[in-house]
Formats: structure tokens, C-alpha cells, sequence
């Protein structure tokens, strides 16, 4: 047989390792950051790009999309050339893949700080970053795909089916989640609405972690452990049931992020079951990964990159065990919206993620620069200190999580809640996010310490180029089941067709949920009271969502006692039918808001955004000066964005569009008589027109600024339902 | 748990076949997995466990 020459490209997996590692460090300092406007909530004060709700996007981007995601391209790259023996498909490609994601993460840095968001987790980014994503993952796949058809080895190995389900899988949940309608440039809205949005959103949310964060890893988990250990995977049959299974049931758990939420009950259970069915391939993969090492457990003792692996699949087992348990919904009811899901993603992301990506990290640099790497023991120390930073992150997020929702289900004899105030709630665990914030560094420090360990091998090695290999050409056999060829030795080889299965498998699941609750009109029975926002509280609304108020503030209200006691009548699904897009959000940091209309006046939520502490003292809600800036709200789009609505099915008439702009000013004026009626409010004003006379700046009027919208959206939160209350009564 | 379910699936027509038909689907697919992965010879899964091996 003929053997052919030909390189392996390890510079482009050198670029990505370089970008892991730098993305790296700065999603993880955005993190320190977050949490440390916890304890300092003012710490950015007045800083709009620095604030909370536009940072922590930011940081769940940068860690899902630069810093894991550049680490699943290094470690595909890697290993489908080998474990295909063939150089990647096209080194144009490769470098498209690598600079065309690059310059979307810039994109990402620079919009989501600047306000630019959906507000869909893990989506946030806008339309015109969306189309790139898609764009740059289409050239991903046919690199891959190319590599495969030029490939030297006729099987297939299981790492690359998890490739090919994460790049199908990942094209189909960006592509349908991302469907929006532009109103500029850098604005859309979702063309869901309400529970739909919210279903759609929670399958794509949900599955970006099953085939973001899961697949590809368990694709390298399959390559690099037995590398690592230098044996066999445990189970190659495992490894098969692992793939199957797992694709074909993560694609419907999805709804397990909405439970007690307005959507139908059964997309609600349905979402349990498979929640919990996922116990079973996920196990198996973890114990495919960690029995992989059995007769080598000697080596553990001495090899940083396996103790690393130890963790990460004893992570993910951690992770996949926790995740089914928090479906189940008495569980559910306790940890949802608590830093219960905080520790859980941090599970996930610091041991399974973190830590596969830090073995591959030492385990490839040495091989490519064809030394050693420079320090075991810094690399050791890295594994310590980063085990105890996850323990430390985690640990006090669990108990924060659990006494939250303890506090806030608790009742006094008398039927009243024994913390009424939300803000107990806050104040009681302020310890653990102290304790989160030091776990938090010391992951850090152990990312650093990786950085200048990596720092020092490349400088005392050599320098990495593309490695020469061979492998006999790959014998054309027929395209058919050739004679005692069993199918799936056929299918194992045919990559087209078992594409096409792995996406038969994960569509059933989709199409299954999310259909009937589009098609379906019962699912969603409307509220006649249910009525469009108005102009201005249409704009107070994309304010709410350009300031990420989403990221602490839920707008769900659960069907439990203490909930409606909190907060007031449990969400129905058809009072978010012109909500485009939805905004549950997932996490309370601060109190529900769903019912916050008319709860307190106008000049309350002006003080309470001004210095939220001079109104609530203690509390870690950051102030919101810039709404209050002496410049207009942008009107410039009002009337195209009220069309858009229209065209996505809000019923506005096209008089109250003609007549947006002047419904918006009464409403507002209306507002700033309101906050007239506050003396401490009219002596500052007149101060503040003092003050802009005096340094020869235009003054514009608070009916005219941004915070004004804002108070508008805010005080019509829930009341068309009250309205229907009040009709009844 | 499953009235609810029914409940909410009343309005679909013919909606009875759907759980017999989802019964079908994945006992056909665990079996189908099953039945795959018992009948690959052993040294085949030899042969495709050791690929990382050999580069």
C-alpha cells in the first residue's frame, strides 16, 4: 500500500490554545468583578459599560463562547487530524474559523458592555453578531466535514460523532432562537412572544449547554483521557449507547428551566421526565471517562494533566447528578432563582470545562513545542488551588441558595411572611458571597499560574510547526454495505448518513415541544385585560432590557403560597402575549417584579434608581445615574419599533403608531407632574436647571430623559391583570 | 401528572396514538441501540478503541 506524506496543522491549534488561555483570564476577571459588585455594589458607580447587568452577559459569553469554545476548537482540531489522519480539509478555513470567532468575541465584548442585548441567556448577542456566528460555524462544519471525506482512517471514532452532533445540533438551536425582526441596526426583537419565546429560549439555553459545553468535551474526553493515560477508552460500547442516548434525550429537557413558570403543564413534565432519563447516558459517560484510567490510577498520583481529568469528569458526574435532581420539581421550587443554579453552572463550567480544558492545555503544549513543560509542580500547585476555588466558589453558593429560599418561604404564625422584606433575604447571606468571591480568586491565581507555566514552556522549547506524519491512502470501497459488513461498521463509515441520523435524533425532541405550544392555541388562553405596551413604556422597556435588569430581576411569579403573598397572583401565560422578547429571567438577586406596577409611587422607583441604598439601606442594587443624564431618550425609532411589534403580531393600529411620539409625551409629562409632587425632587430639579444654565448646556427636561420611560415600564408591570381585579370587585 | 398532560393535549385530534407512538419510538431506539452494540465482533471494538492510540 502507498503511504502518503503530509503535515498536521498544529499552529492553528496553537492559535486557539492561545486564545483559550487569554479569553480565559478575561472571562474569569469579569466574573471577579460580579462578584465583587455583590459586596460593592457602587464600586462602578455611574460607569454605564461597567455595571452589573451589562457585565454579567459578558461574563457568561466570554466564559461559554471564548474561553470554552476556543478550547473545544483547539482540541477538535487536534484530534479529528489525527484520529482521521488527515490535515484539516482547508487552511483558509481554519483560519476563518479562528479569526472569524475572534472577532466576534471582540464584537460581543464591545456591544454587550454598550448595552446591545436580546436578553436571551447565552444569546444576547444581536442580529448582526448572530448572522456572523452562524456564518463562521457553517465554515467550523464544512472544515470538519471536508477533513472527514479526505480522511486516511475509514472509522469513524466516537469523539468525532460528538463533533458532528455539536455542530448540527448547535447550527439548528443558534438558527431558530436567534430568529428576530431588526429594527436597526443593532436592534430586534424576538419573533416569539412571551411562553413561546421563553420555550424556544429555555431549549436552545438548555442545549447549549448539552452540545456547547457537554458534547464537544465528552468528544475530547474520549480523545485526550486515553491519550492521557495512554490505554483504551474502558468501553468503546459504552461509548456508542453514551452517544446515542445522550443526544437523542438532552435535545427535551429543556423546559426543566421553567417549571411552576406560565408554560403548559405538560411541556413542563415532559421536561422533567428526560431530565431525569439524562441520569443514565450521562453516568455512563462519566464512568467510561474515569474507568478509562483503571490500572493507571498509580499515575494520578504524579500526573497533573490526569488529576485534572480526575476532577473534570468527577464534575460533570456531579453536575449531571445535581441537574436531574433539580428538575424534579420539589426540588426545583426550592433552588430555582436562588445561587443554588449559580453553584450548579459553577460546577459545570470551574471542574468540567475548566478542568479539561487546563489538562489539555498542559498536556498539548509540551507535545507541540516538543519539550517539557516547564514546571510539574506549578502545575500541580494549579490543580490544588484550583480544586479549592471551585470548593469555595461552590460551597457557600449551595447554603446561600438553600437559607434564601428558605427565608423566603418561611411564614410567622399569623400567615404573614417572617421576611416580608426581600431584602433580609440579601443582608442574611452576604458571608457566602464574600466566601464566593475568594473561592473565585483562587481560581484565578490558579489561571495565572497556568498562564506564566505556559509562558515558560513556549519560551524554553521550540517553536510549534506543523507535523510531519503518514498513513496509507485510504482504499475506495464500495459506497454500499459490502458482503458480511455488518450496518453499523457501514454506518461508522458513512459520515453523511450518520449525520443524518444524529439529526433525526435530536429533532424528534424539539419538534415534539415545541411545536404544539406555537400551533396549539389552547396552550396559551388570552387575557382580554392583556393590552399593548404604550409608546413609552415600549422604550422603558428596551432600557430594562439594555440594562440587563433581567440578570437579577425575574418577572415569574410561581403558584406558591408565598410567592403570591410576596408578590401578588401567579403568572398566567396570557398576560406575556405582546412580550417580545420574554423577560422570566432565572435568577433573583433582587425581588420579583412581575406584579411591581403601582406598588409604589413614581418618586419611590425615581429616588430608588438614583441611590437605591438611600432608599433601602444595605441594599446591593447598583444606581442607575446615567438614566437620569441631562440628555434626551432616543426617539428615533420609536415608530418603526411599534411597527415592528406590529408586523410580529401586537395589535397596535397604525393611528397609535402615527400618534407614538404624542401618546409618549402625555404619558410622560404625566409622569414628571408626578415626581412635581415631591418637594425634595422640584428643589433639585431647579438646582440641576441652575446648574445646566450656568455651564451653557441645553436642558432638557425630565419628561424627556430616559429614566422617565423606565418609570413608565416599571408602574405597568402586571396591572392589566389587577385591572381585571378591580373590575370584578 | 399525566392529566395534566391529557388535559392540555385534548385539543390535539387523534391524540391518543401519541403516547403509544412515543412508547414505540424509544423502545424501538434503546433496543435498536442495544441490539447494535451487542452484535460488534470484539475485535472490531478493539480495533476502533485503540484509534486515539495509533497516531
Amino acid at each position: 500500500m502507498e503511504m502518503q506524506q503530509f503535515y498536521y496543522d498544529n499552529k492553528i491549534v496553537k492559535k486557539f490554545l492561545y486564545a483559550t488561555i487569554v479569553f480565559g483570564v478575561v472571562g474569569m476577571l469579569v466574573g471577579l468583578l460580579l462578584a465583587t459588585l455583590f459586596l460593592f455594589p457602587n464600586l462602578t458607580d455611574g460607569i454605564s459599560w461597567l455595571s452589573f447587568g451589562r457585565l454579567r452577559p459578558l461574563h457568561t459569553n466570554a466564559v461559554i463562547f471564548a474561553f470554552v469554545g476556543n478550547a473545544m476548537f483547539a482540541g477538535v482540531y487536534y484530534s479529528l487530524q489525527r484520529l482521521l489522519k488527515a490535515r484539516m480539509f482547508s487552511d483558509f478555513l481554519s483560519n476563518l474559523n479562528f479569526w472569524g470567532w475572534q472577532l466576534i468575541i471582540v464584537a460581543a465584548a464591545i456591544s454587550l458592555p454598550l448595552g446591545y442585548t436580546s436578553s436571551k441567556e447565552y444569546a444576547e448577542l444581536e442580529w448582526p453578531i448572530d448572522i456572523a456566528i452562524a456564518l463562521i460555524w457553517v465554515v467550523f462544519g464544512i472544515n470538519m466535514i471536508g477533513t472527514i471525506i479526505k480522511r486516511r482512517e475509514r472509522h469513524l471514532y466516537v469523539a468525532i460523532w460528538f463533533y458532528i452532533a455539536t455542530f448540527v445540533t448547535v447550527a439548528v438551536l443558534h438558527i431558530f432562537n436567534s430568529l428576530e425582526l431588526p429594527v436597526s441596526a443593532l436592534k430586534s426583537y424576538s419573533v416569539y412572544a412571551g411562553v413561546q419565546d421563553a420555550l424556544v429560549q429555555w431549549w436552545y439555553g438548555h442545549n447549549a449547554v448539552a452540545f456547547f459545553l457537554t458534547t464537544p468535551f465528552l468528544g475530547l474526553m474520549y480523545y485526550f483521557i486515553p491519550k492521557a493515560a495512554n490505554r483504551p477508552v474502558y468501553s468503546y460500547k459504552l461509548s456508542i449507547v453514551h452517544f446515542w442516548s445522550l443526544i437523542f434525550i438532552y435535545i427535551w429537557a429543556g423546559p426543566h428551566h421553567l417549571l411552576y413558570s406560565a408554560l403548559p403543564t405538560w411541556a413542563q413534565n415532559l421536561g422533567v421526565v428526560f431530565s431525569i432519563m439524562l441520569i443514565a447516558p450521562s453516568w455512563g459517560g462519566m464512568i467510561n471517562g474515569l474507568l478509562t484510567l483503571r490500572g493507571a490510577w498509580d499515575k494520578v498520583r504524579t500526573e497533573p494533566i490526569l488529576k485534572f481529568f480526575v476532577v473534570a469528569v468527577t464534575g460533570y458526574g456531579m453536575a449531571t447528578l445535581e441537574g436531574p435532581m433539580l428538575s424534579l420539581k420539589k426540588f426545583n421550587a426550592i433552588a430555582h432563582y436562588t445561587d443554588w443554579i449559580i453553584a450548579h453552572v459553577h460546577v459545570g463550567a470551574l471542574a468540567w470545562n475548566g478542568f479539561m480544558a487546563f489538562g489539555m492545555i498542559y498536556w498539548l503544549i509540551p507535545r507541540m513545542t516538543k519539550g517539557n513543560l516547564y514546571s510539574v509542580k506549578l502545575a500541580n500547585f494549579h490543580f490544588w488551588i484550583g480544586t479549592l476555588g471551585i470548593i469555595m466558589y461552590t460551597l457557600p453558593m449551595y447554603v446561600a441558595g438553600f437559607t434564601q429560599a428558605s427565608m423566603w418561604k418561611q411564614f410567622n404564625p399569623n400567615g404573614t411572611l417572617t421576611y416580608g422584606n426581600f431584602l433580609e433575604t440579601v443582608t442574611q447571606i452576604m458571608p457566602m458571597y464574600w466566601m464566593r468571591a475568594v473561592g473565585g480568586t483562587l481560581y484565578l491565581i490558579g489561571m495565572l499560574v497556568l498562564v506564566y507555566n505556559i509562558i515558560q514552556t513556549v519560551r524554553a522549547n521550540a517553536k510549534v510547526e506543523d507535523e510531519l506524519a503518514e498513513a496509507p491512502a485510504l482504499v475506495k470501497i464500495s459506497a454500499g454495505r459490502i458482503k458480511g459488513e455488518k450496518y453499523h461498521s457501514w454506518l461508522e463509515r458513512r459520515p453523511i448518513q450518520l449525520t443524518v441520523f444524529a439529526v433525526v435524533a435530536i429533532l424528534i425532541g424539539g419538534i415534539v415541544q415545541i411545536v404544539p405550544t406555537i400551533m396549539v392555541k389552547s396552550n396559551i388562553p388570552t387575557i382580554a385585560s392583556v393590552k399593548p405596551y404604550t409608546p413609552l413604556e415600549l422604550e422603558g422597556r428596551d432600557i430594562y432590557i439594555r440594562e440587563g435588569c433581567v440578570g437579577c430581576h425575574s418577572q415569574s411569579v410561581r403558584p406558591f403560597r408565598s410567592e403570591v403573598e410576596r408578590y401578588g397572583p401567579q403568572s398566567k401565560a396570557g398576560e406575556f402575549v405582546y412580550d417580545h422578547p420574554f423577560l422570566w429571567g432565572s435568577k433573583r438577586t433582587g425581588p420579583d417584579l412581575l406584579r411591581e406596577g403601582g406598588k409604589y409611587n413614581d418618586s419611590w422607583h425615581f429616588n430608588h434608581l438614583w441611590d437605591p441604598q438611600s432608599i433601602s439601606s444595605g441594599s446591593i442594587m447598583p444606581a442607575y445615574k446615567w438614566l437620569f443624564d441631562n440628555k434626551p431618550l432616543d426617539l428615533s425609532l420609536t415608530e418603526k419599533k411599534m411597527q415592528a411589534m406590529k408586523t410580529l403580531g401586537v395589535p397596535y393600529t397604525d393611528a397609535e403608531i402615527a400618534n407614538g411620539l404624542k401618546t409618549l409625551r402625555t404619558q410622560a409629562i404625566k409622569i414628571e407632574e408626578s415626581l412635581k409632587t415631591d418637594p425634595d425632587f422640584v428643589h433639585s430639579y431647579d438646582n440641576s436647571k441652575k446648574k445646566a444654565e450656568a455651564n451653557g448646556e441645553k436642558f432638557v427636561p425630565m419628561n424627556e430623559r430616559e429614566i422617565v420611560a423606565v418609570i413608565a415600564y416599571i408602574q405597568r408591570l402586571g396591572t392589566d391583570i389587577k385591572v381585571k381585579d378591580n373590575a370584578k370587585k | 401528572m399525566f392529566e395534566q398532560i391529557k388535559h392540555n393535549m385534548e385539543t390535539i385530534a387523534g391524540v391518543a396514538i401519541y403516547p403509544i407512538l412515543s412508547l414505540l419510538i424509544f423502545f424501538a431506539f434503546f433496543v435498536g441501540l442495544g441490539i447494535w452494540v451487542f452484535y460488534y465482533k470484539k475485535e472490531k471494538i478493539e480495533e476502533l478503541s485503540n484509534l486515539p492510540l495509533n497516531d
